[in-house]
């Protein structure tokens, strides 16, 4: 094949989906990219989760290696300024100039500013990409109040943001109702009172005619009728593609704008190509992320001759808007000829649902949903696969238990189940018949619910119904003797007060019990009552290193970490450590957490080096549980010239709170003293950051091998809202998790995700805070340190024997000597150094 | 405290006394020594078992530390290190049929543990 050069213009949603698809193909091209913004492609579509706490490399789509490994050349910060169709040249505007022999715009839309006299005025912004965000937030410092001129789908979102950074909102809307294009009136009106409810105020049939200076605000905007004064603009009033490098080098333009494509998106120059929103198909512009991302892919088929035609797009959709659900689909407005409607609306509960049929009732043409979206998946199934209706429609959307149940089994495998990706319900069988048989392989494999997340349920759906059809039973048992999953059994423990493994597995189990269940059900048994983990009844249960309450290595000895709380230590505590790893030749490390860690300890040390610990003030520090393992500080306002609030004195204070504390899987914290975040708390369980106003709370962040952002979960709180919040979350994830599930996993997979999380811990959803609390505090207050209790214990002491019937140490573990401290000796080793360097 | 064992005397099917039954807590085990070999001893609900202490996977003596239980009616050790399981009544990796722990017999006299050295 003979190289061609290609020149995309545009890194957007659109742009960097079309590289993917065309690199994933055996293509022979040498690509250039033309980026405007100063970063590679990022999720738009989530960017307003920006505001609550996911960061740019979160929202990242792809990366620099990405480029680097497929040899592409990305320009960033340079945007594409003339196309020369002479030359096939394309020109940037800082000059680079690249010539093609193919050329695709994936130029996506730029925000429409009405051009009302002072548009142009300060903080007035639009909301479009991750600058415009990053400039928002700047002006929203100084401001109390904002308005949002326009009442689509993204100017409520916008509003959201506004609102989020606390500032006073209005949104103005030029037509008589909300969403005009995806609602009905009465679904725009229930809309409207639901956001008003929400304290945003909500003009209709309201335009400006010019922003001014204002005299209690910054700006103040007149209309015809009236005036409103607000300190910042935020303008989304439309969108419009962003065509002018097309326009200026003559391709044809729609009367609209767009740059008109055919069924292969080829403008009307046939070495250059349009996709995204910036093309026109067939008269019309898809404002939506899935279309973009088809016509990406017949793209790529196209250029390497599978010419697989782009036929138009879905334009339905799902969303939540400022906690209001709202769902449209096909023709919402009952646009189609003798199409007849059902309704039902309860005002009371708060949601309007409409139904459009075509006229002999057998199929369904569209549909509107506000307040309650639940029917929505089922819903755009009947619309796009053209399913028959039941007897009487009305029922599909009338809130009952037993309403029709579209089973998965009902959808033809042509079925889409994800709209983003374009994956049918057929695609997602054969990835399962191919050995994916989790969420997360099906949504690597296929892309399944990867983008927006709506189809979830949908997948999980498919997922389950095949591995049933092939006789895989689908079943949460933590193993083979007990059918409960761990959260079953948290539950049977709790109410049925029960104290010991043997107890649980003589009412509830079968069988003798295993490595699974064992430490499983040992770690319920702490967290509920709080037993010592080495009593003869439990001391059978505990894994590998509660076993010996140190951390098993290698060659079978072990390591200790004390608990050095918030990472806080006294020079003469630390001069201890010191000694303590001279005196028993412990090879000695500084770890991640802040604290020390001494190995090389053989089972019948542990003891001695304890008592020595203790007696010196130290106490365990659970490093060898499933529990919380270290509270990581930064030397806060104390001594920091940044700090904002005493970050150590937090830290100490939780981790004295929660030491002990057993959980499905260790638990990591940390508080930092300001936004600076030096003690890298956003990668942790539970992580503190200090503001002005008190503290800001993140949760279910991981390091390790899957690292993943914690979320913001609450802000500016006070020392004891932030304690009473740590003390739920924490309990409620005792409760609920899985076996060895971190936050970070349990998070991903909880039903409703972060905001139902809030609900519970912070509105208290479900009417447990109260016990939740109590829990813990019966936890805090029968804290014991392991260790000191240990080696008061001569019955507890006998296992640390070396062998029942010999004290001298097993000689095969060795160590040689390296860069001062000693080490394992390796297998080769061991021969030759045996006699000499037994320690 | 118990004899120690001089590697010479140990003969085929010379029985051992070990320890006093009390010393392993019912549902754990407990090394041993027997000349110059280590022995797991196991308390379980099913009887007393002995396999080698040495995990083949980890080349470290740890498996009297294992956790013991039941896995498809079978009785077994879970190896503390990585995790693999053995049959404590013939010494046989359920996850690699290939390797196979040395098993000694084992009795209890007089509420004290006696272990068989040889076959
Ligand atoms: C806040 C918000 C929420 C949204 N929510 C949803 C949603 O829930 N569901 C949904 O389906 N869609 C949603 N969308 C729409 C979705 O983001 C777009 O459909 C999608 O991004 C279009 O992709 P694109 O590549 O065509 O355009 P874009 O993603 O806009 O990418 C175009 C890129 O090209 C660059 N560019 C332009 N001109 C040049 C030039 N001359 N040289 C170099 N580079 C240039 C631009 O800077 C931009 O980076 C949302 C959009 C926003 C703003
Ligand atoms: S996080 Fe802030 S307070 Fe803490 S050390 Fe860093 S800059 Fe100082």
């Amino acid at each position: 094949m003979q190289t061609r050069k290609l020149v995309v213009i545009g890194n957007g949603m659109v742009g960097q989906r079309f590289l993917e698809e065309l690199v994933a193909m055996n293509q022979n091209f040498q690509i250039t990219v033309f980026c405007e913004e100063p970063c590679p492609a990022y999720d738009r579509v989530q960017l307003s989760s920006w505001f609550s706490g996911a960061t740019d490399e979160d929202l990242a789509l792809t990366d620099l290696a990405f480029f680097e490994r497929h040899s592409i050349r990305l320009i960033t910060g340079e945007a594409a300024a003339t196309i020369d169709r002479d030359q096939r040249r394309v020109t940037g505007n800082k000059g680079t100039v690249v010539d093609y022999d193919a050329l695709v715009l994936a130029t996506g839309s730029y925000p429409f500013v009405p051009p009302i006299p002072g548009h142009d005025r300060e903080a007035c912004f639009v909301y479009r990409t991750l600058d415009d965000l990053r400039q928002i937030k700047a002006a929203a410092e100084g401001c109390r109040r904002g308005v949002v001129i326009g009442g689509g789908l993204l100017g409520l979102e916008a509003a959201k943001a506004l609102k989020d950074l606390g500032l006073t909102t209005d949104v103005i809307e030029f037509a008589p109702q909300l969403m005009a294009v995806q609602l009905d009136t009465r679904g725009g009106q229930l809309l409207r009172e639901k956001i008003e409810a929400l304290g945003v105020n909500v003009h209709t049939s309201t335009a400006t005619q010019c922003i001014e200076a204002g005299d209690t605000a910054r700006h103040r905007l007149v209309f015809a009728e009236g005036e409103l004064e607000t300190d910042m603009v935020v303008f989304s009033a439309g969108i419009r593609p962003q065509d002018k490098l097309a326009r200026d080098c003559g391709l044809t333009i729609g009367e609209r704008g767009g740059v008109v494509i055919d069924d292969h998106c080829m403008t009307s120059d046939p070495a250059i190509f349009a996709i995204g929103e910036v093309a026109l198909w067939q008269s019309r512009i898809f404002g939506l992320v899935a279309p973009g991302y088809d016509m990406a892919r017949k793209l790529a088929g196209h250029l390497c001759g599978q010419g697989e035609p782009f036929s138009g797009a879905d334009m339905s959709t799902k969303l939540k808007l400022l906690g209001v659900e709202v769902g449209s689909i096909g023709d919402a407005h009952g646009k189609t000829e003798g199409s007849r409607v059902c309704v039902v609306e309860d005002s009371i509960k708060g949601f309007y649902k409409k139904l459009v049929i075509n006229q002999d009732a057998t199929r369904l043409l569209g549909a509107v949903l506000v307040g309650d979206t639940s029917d929505y998946d089922m819903l755009l199934q009947y619309a796009l696969n053209g399913l028959d209706l039941p007897e009487s429609p009305v029922s599909l959307i009338l809130p009952s238990d037993n309403k029709p149940v579209l089973g998965v089994d009902a959808l033809p495998a042509q079925a889409q189940i994800c709209s983003c990706n374009n994956v049918s319900k057929g695609a997602l069988c054969q990835a399962i018949e191919n050995g994916c048989t989790t969420i997360g392989a099906l949504k690597t494999e296929t892309r399944a619910s990867a983008t927006c997340g709506g189809c979830a349920t949908l997948v999980k759906q498919v997922l389950d119904a095949e591995l049933k059809r092939r006789g895989v039973e689908v079943n949460d048992h933590i193993c083979e003797h007990f059918a409960y999953s761990r959260q079953g059994l948290y539950h049977l423990i709790r109410v049925n007060k029960i104290r010991s493994f043997d107890e649980l597995l003589e009412t509830h189990g079968t069988g003798r019990g295993c490595d699974i269940c064992k430490p499983a059900v040992a770690s319920i048994l702490a967290s509920c009552w709080n037993d010592y983990v080495l009593d003869p009844k439990h001391v059978g249960l505990q894994d590998t290193n509660d076993n010996f309450l140190a951390n098993l290595q290698k060659d079978g000895s072990y390591s200790v970490v004390p608990r050095i709380p918030g990472g806080e230590i006294t020079p003469e505590k630390l001069l201890v450590l010191g000694q303590v790893a001279q005196k028993y030749d412990l090879y000695t490390k500084i770890t991640g957490g802040q604290r020390v860690d001494l190995f090389g300890a053989r089972v019948e040390q542990l003891p001695l080096i304890w008592r020595d610990l203790v007696d010196a003030g130290f106490e365990s520090g659970h490093a060898y549980g499933k529990a919380l393992r270290t509270v990581k500080s930064c030397v806060g306002s104390t001594w920091c010239r940044y700090g904002v609030q005493d970050s150590v004195s937090m830290a100490i204070y939780v981790e004295e709170r929660y030491r002990g504390l057993r959980s499905p899987h260790k638990l990591k914290m940390a508080v930092s003293g300001c936004t600076r975040e030096c003690a890298e708390a956003q990668s942790k369980d539970v992580g503190v950051i200090a503001t002005e106003k008190g503290w800001n709370l993140y949760v279910c962040g991981n390091g390790g091998m899957r690292p993943r952002h914690a979320e913001l979960f609450a802000s500016d709180l006070d020392d004891e809202t932030l304690i009473r919040y740590i003390d739920r979350f924490l309990m409620f994830y005792i409760r609920t998790a899985d076996r060895l599930q971190r936050t970070s996993v349990w998070r991903d997979n909880l039903e409703g995700g972060l905001e139902y999380l809030q609900d519970v811990i912070i509105n208290d959803s479900l009417g447990i805070a109260a016990e939740l609390e109590t829990q813990m505090q019966g936890v805090i207050d029968t804290y014991v340190c392991e260790w000191k209790r240990t080696i008061e214990d001569p019955v507890a002491l006998q296992r640390f024997r070396p062998f029942l019937n010999d004290d001298n140490p097993d000689e095969q573990i060795v160590y040689v000597r390296e860069r001062g401290q000693k080490r394992p000796a390796r297998a080769e080793e061991k021969d030759k150094v045996e006699l000499v360097e037994v320690v | 405290m118990s004899q120690q064992m001089e590697a010479a005397a140990v003969q085929r099917s010379d029985w051992f006394d070990i320890a006093d039954l009390d010393q392993i807590v019912p549902g754990t085990g407990a090394a041993a020594r027997l000349g110059k070999e280590q022995v797991a001893i196991f308390n379980t609900r099913d009887g007393i078992f002995a396999v080698q202490n040495h995990d083949p996977f980890s080349g470290a003596n740890v498996l009297s530390r294992g956790i013991v239980g039941d896995i498809g009616g079978r009785l077994v050790v879970a190896s503390p290190v990585y995790k693999q399981h053995f049959c404590l009544r013939s010494g046989e990796c359920l996850e690699d049929g290939s390797v196979r722990l040395q098993t000694f017999a084992v009795t209890v006299r007089d509420s004290r543990v006696w272990i068989a050295a040889g076959e």
